[in-house]
């Protein structure tokens, strides 16, 4: 029999990672709404390798597969690549980063819970590392021609011009890279076709359907304020005071804000607890860490969007971070020493 | 080439003051190590590893002329520890110097004791009073269990007892996790 | 007035369902006396009494039978008049499961007290009272059972400025302290005057969970009227926010003062004191009325039909209180304590003592097993729960992994094992089993740590010892042969060997003669045990005889040697 206590909050991992996934429907939305079903296509295919894959790798490491396998978690992961790869990459590239992730990142560094890489973001590094042109196919917006993209999945890729496009962080860097061209970034951004009302048509509202989820995920209090907050402050401070500075050169705090993963990934990608800092003041850094790192990246590094890679860099500092950043323990809160 | 020399002489001195003066400044008083491996033998001066002592033991330990894995007192864990503290691969504690026993104290049975001090003078700690013909009793706190003072009675009137567990030094389990992966595939 | 009182928060905390109500409704019954008392000698923290009563002697009800072991340790009483029929190992109510030294008392109905004085604490010294406090057995009621003479000391400054009287009883299920409130206000306010007369406070705060508005109301009448009396406003009562654990004494504390006293310190160096309102009652009846402690009031509750409180004598198997609330067929355990903190009882004719603040019958239906545990997502649930401001989850980490220094680096004994954390856990981790095995094992390394210094310390006097007698040994003999060779020079031929070799026969022939009798001794001492034998045993012990006689034989060399 076990002891004390014998009252629990009923509370499981399903349960927040259920919730996690409820979350993610505004923006999976917003997502179809803009970009087509393709995404439902990745979603599933993603979602049926990581079960599969879990499944394996439990029965492997002879832990109990129905326990584990409903605990959610490889969903969020599958949710979260899908999200984050090309809705038109071919099955194979979205199959592989997920057994990537589930089986490199998760299982083999222990499984649930002991993972020091966030493994959505070591696929989606992987993959973009490995396959960039297939990494950077992105669907048009508007275009959601269901066949063509099915097509573009599980087919040649033959038609594919007609239906890709590129995001608008990557319009945004094949200005910056042209000096010519350069100059006229204000005016560029300004065309509301490819860049919207503020962060790119289309993306700007599934960042708006992610913002949503977060705010959801906040009130059922899965994740705390600390994380979203200091990294989209911190995007914000930073993207603003370049802007100020040269505005032809860098963009604003609102196209930073609502183009590429960075609402995904203030709500969904720092705030993962595995892999994050935990204490309060921890969170905070981990996050404007990241936040900092990826608009470094996008800025002046090779690839479009550096999410993943500063969520890695930041993970690898997580226990360095935590360390430092204890909060006080009750009773030893006075600074001058424990005796009055 | 004098030059050149010179300069290496220069640094070679340089460098060879620096070392001097750290071994004064930072002097280290006694071995480290054997005071680190006397730290963590379990102190029961029972001779079983074939040293008179838990420190001599210690000693041949840090000289690299002993095994680890001679003090059955200190078990299993304590193997471990020397394994780790000296970087040495773990080994199971050797037959020949004994098996691990659960913690005892020696108790002698006044009944038979006929006071003739040879138990006093075997015990390594003092932990056994008495004059000679009065009869003579072990002080169980002091008592490491080390089991010197058995052959020299000449009435074996000393058993070792287990000191078992009591409330006062009863320790809470180690948690058992509860996932047995083949019990929870059949439910 | 308590409208006046500024509050303050501590961090964490949970709130369970509380189910108080079924055991408010009736007021608190006397448990009658049972057919048998086992009263444990060791009921409070410190050191273990001494029986100071042997099997076949009466004893009067309040009579000490255990006398306390040294200052750090706190007497026990007789509960009620009868022969002592035995003091033996009896099972005791502790989650080991493992024995004590208990005093079986068969009460003789007669209920007859010793002659009972009141203590007249204002002609005694302090020590003095507290000398009494202790030999009447009054201890912590709040369920941790710390001496309350140890606490009854001002410190270092003389004086405090608040004392805090804990009526929050916040644990789910318990009601003891809010019905001794609600029916014994004045009495325990009277214990408090005691208190803080001792205490030399400055004020009195008494601070109950607002959840309990009848013993609020009855407390406040009690405060007024010893307020009056006193001519001051030192007793205010105040209603505290109700959430668990605001009853842990550190963080009523905080509530009450903004105090934190840390973990090890005594909360009198930050001018505060804190007691359970049944240790005031149990202050009064001592000093007041000559009364030792001799009992408490239990809840009992949980899976029963009729929950109440109950005044039961020290030495009550509680079986006998479960008896009288009609528990339901499928009850399978019985719980001292609570749900969050209470221990799991190893059966139920286990003893009410001096913690039993309440015996909790438990169910399948009613306190499910955990699901199974999953692994830590270090979520922080643990850490935004813990009202001690822990790491929850690290400290599970590194006490898991059995490295117990990472873990009291973590501050694992500033863990009050309040239970919040595995209580939120969403991977059901039962994190507080893995706090008290690492606590545990620490303090049991640390145990065998002092042994072994000790042990280290003694041999290596005792090396230096023998090393100084070789010496002396030495000196000796040098004086000796010195004065031989003098002697030589005068009559050479005798030199050698003095007076030894007659006194070492001498000495020898009583050993042997000592042996003799031994031998002697031990075939009339123990013929019982080798009688009956199959030949299999009695080829075992001419085995073993054998072995015997080559030690001895081993051990000869040790006998010419050492003589």
């Amino acid at each position: 029999m076990n002891n004390s206590p014998y009252f629990l909050k009923p509370a499981s991992v399903q349960s927040v990672m259920l919730r996690v996934l409820v979350a993610l429907l505004p923006g999976i939305a917003a997502y179809v709404w803009f970009f087509g079903a393709a995404i439902l296509v990745q979603i599933v295919l993603a979602s049926v390798t990581a079960l599969a894959a879990e499944a394996v790798m439990l029965r492997l490491r002879d832990k109990p597969v129905m326990l584990f396998l409903s605990d959610g978690s490889a969903l969020v992961t599958a949710w979260l690549i899908a999200l984050t790869f090309p809705s038109i990459a071919p099955w194979w590239l979205t199959v592989l980063g997920t057994l990537l992730a589930i089986v490199v990142a998760k299982h083999l560094y222990g499984g649930l819970g002991q993972n020091p890489f966030n493994p959505a973001m070591v696929a989606f590094a992987l993959m973009i590392v490995a396959y960039p042109l297939l990494m950077s196919q992105w669907p048009k917006v508007d275009a959601t021609d269901f066949a063509g993209q099915w097509e573009a999945i599980f087919g040649s890729r033959q038609i594919l011009d007609a239906m890709t496009m590129a995001t608008p962080l990557d319009a945004l860097r094949t200005v910056l890279r042209d000096p010519e061209q350069r100059a006229m970034i204000g005016g560029i951004l300004g065309s509301k076709a490819t860049f919207g009302n503020v962060g790119g048509r289309g993306w700007e509202w599934i960042a708006t359907g992610y913002f949503l989820g977060g705010l959801y995920l906040l009130q059922q209090r899965i994740i705390t304020w600390h994380m979203p907050t200091a990294f989209l402050a911190t995007l914000f401070v930073v993207s603003g005071a370049f802007a100020l500075y040269e505005p032809d050169r860098f963009a604003g705090p609102g196209f930073q804000l609502f183009t590429g993963g960075a609402m995904l990934a203030a709500f969904f990608i720092v705030t993962d607890p595995v892999s994050g800092a935990t204490t309060p003041r921890g969170k905070l850094i981990f996050a404007a860490g990241v936040a900092l790192l990826t608009w470094i990246i996008r800025t002046f590094g090779a690839y479009p969007d550096g999410i993943a890679f500063a969520v890695l860099l930041m993970n690898i500092a997580t226990p360095l971070i935590d360390m430092y950043t204890q909060p006080p323990v009750f009773g030893h809160k006075d600074k001058r020493g424990d005796s009055p | 080439m004098l030059e050149a020399i010179l300069v290496m002489a220069f640094g070679a001195l340089v460098l060879g003051a620096a070392l001097g003066y750290a071994a004064v400044r930072f002097r280290v008083e006694g071995d480290p190590l054997v005071e680190k491996i006397d730290a963590i033998l379990p102190q029961t001066q029972c001779g079983q590893c074939g040293f008179p002592g838990c420190k001599p033991y210690a000693q041949a330990i840090a000289k690299g002329e002993a095994e680890i894995n001679q003090c059955p007192p200190g078990g299993e864990e304590g193997i471990h520890k020397l394994a780790d503290l000296l970087g040495r691969e773990f080994k199971s504690l050797s037959a020949e110097h004994g098996i691990e026993k659960p913690k005892s104290v020696a108790v002698i049975d006044e009944q038979v004791c006929i006071g003739c001090t040879l138990c006093i003078q075997a015990c390594p700690v003092d932990a056994i009073v008495g004059a000679a013909k009065q009869m003579h009793t072990v002080v169980a706190p002091l008592c490491t269990g080390c089991e010197l003072c058995l052959p020299p009675c000449p009435v074996d009137c000393i058993s070792m007892q287990s000191t078992g567990e009591s409330v006062e030094n009863w320790k809470w389990k180690y948690p058992v996790v509860k996932i047995n992966p083949a019990q929870r595939e059949s439910t | 007035m308590s409208a006046l009182q500024r509050l303050f928060k501590f961090h964490g905390g949970v709130k369970p369902a509380y189910n108080k109500e079924a055991s408010t409704g009736l007021p608190i019954a006397v448990a009658p006396t049972p057919t048998l008392l086992v009263i444990p000698l060791h009921q409070s923290i410190g050191g273990m009494p001494r029986p100071l009563v042997k099997a076949g002697e009466r004893v009067l009800k309040g009579q000490r039978i255990g006398g306390a072991d040294g200052n750090a340790s706190s007497a026990v009483h007789a509960s009620t008049s009868g022969a002592v029929v035995a003091v033996e190992m009896r099972l005791m109510p502790h989650t080991s499961g493992l024995s004590a030294l208990c005093v079986v008392i068969e009460p003789d109905g007669r209920d007859e007290w010793i002659a009972r004085q009141p203590f007249d604490f204002r002609k005694a010294s302090p020590t003095q009272t507290r000398d009494y406090l202790r030999d009447a057995g009054v201890v912590g009621l709040g369920g941790a059972v710390f001496p309350t003479h140890l606490k009854l000391n001002p410190g270092k400054h003389g004086k405090l400025d608040t004392l805090v009287l804990n009526g929050a009883e916040c644990e789910p299920f318990i009601t003891c302290d809010d019905v001794l409130m609600r029916e014994r206000a004045e009495t325990i306010l009277k214990g408090a005057i005691i208190m803080r007369e001792m205490l030399s406070a400055r004020q009195v705060l008494i601070g109950i969970e607002d959840n309990k508005p009848e013993a609020i109301a009855a407390m406040e009448i009690a405060a007024q009227a010893a307020n009056q009396a006193a001519g001051d406003l030192a007793m205010q009562v105040v209603s505290v926010p109700t959430r668990y654990p605001a009853g842990g004494a550190k963080q009523l504390i905080r509530v009450l003062t903004g105090i934190e006293v840390p973990h090890g310190k005594r909360s009198t160096d930050y001018g505060v004191q804190c007691f359970n309102v049944g240790t005031a009652y149990a202050v009064y009846e001592a000093i007041a009325l000559g009364q030792p402690l001799i009992s408490r009031i239990v809840t009992v509750a949980g899976n029963v039909g009729q929950a109440r409180n109950y005044e039961a004598l020290f030495g009550t198997p509680m079986r006998d209180l479960v008896a009288l609330c009609d528990p339901l067929p499928d009850s399978d355990r019985v719980i001292m304590g609570g749900p969050m903190m209470g221990l799991l009882m190893p059966g139920d004719e286990v003893p009410v003592v001096k913690a039993t603040n309440c015996v909790l019958v438990g169910s399948r239906k009613l306190f499910p097993p955990p699901p199974p545990e999953m692994p830590c997502i270090r979520c922080g649930e643990c850490a935004k729960a813990c009202p001690a401001d822990l790491q929850p989850f690290e400290m599970y980490w590194f006490s898991r992994a059995k490295i117990f220094g990472k873990a009291q680096e973590y501050k694992l004994f500033d863990c009050i094992e309040c239970g919040c954390c595995a209580y939120v856990c969403p991977s059901h981790i039962p994190l507080v089993d893995y706090y008290r095995f690492a606590k545990s094992e620490i303090w049991a390394r640390e145990v065998d740590k002092e042994a072994a210094d000790i042990a280290r310390e003694r041999y290596e006097f005792r090396l230096l010892r023998e090393e100084r007698e070789k010496q002396e040994k030495a000196a000796k003999l040098a004086a000796k042969t010195a004065a031989g060779r003098e002697k030589a020079a005068a009559a050479i031929a005798e030199a050698a060997k003095p007076a030894a070799t007659p006194e070492d026969d001498t000495k020898k022939a009583l050993i042997a003669a000592a042996l003799e009798r031994a031998k002697a001794q031990k075939e009339q001492v123990h013929p019982g045990n080798v009688s009956n034998l199959t030949p299999e045993q009695e080829a075992e012990v001419t085995a073993i005889e054998a072995r015997r006689a080559e030690i001895r034989e081993m051990a000869k060399p040790h006998l010419r040697q050492d003589d």
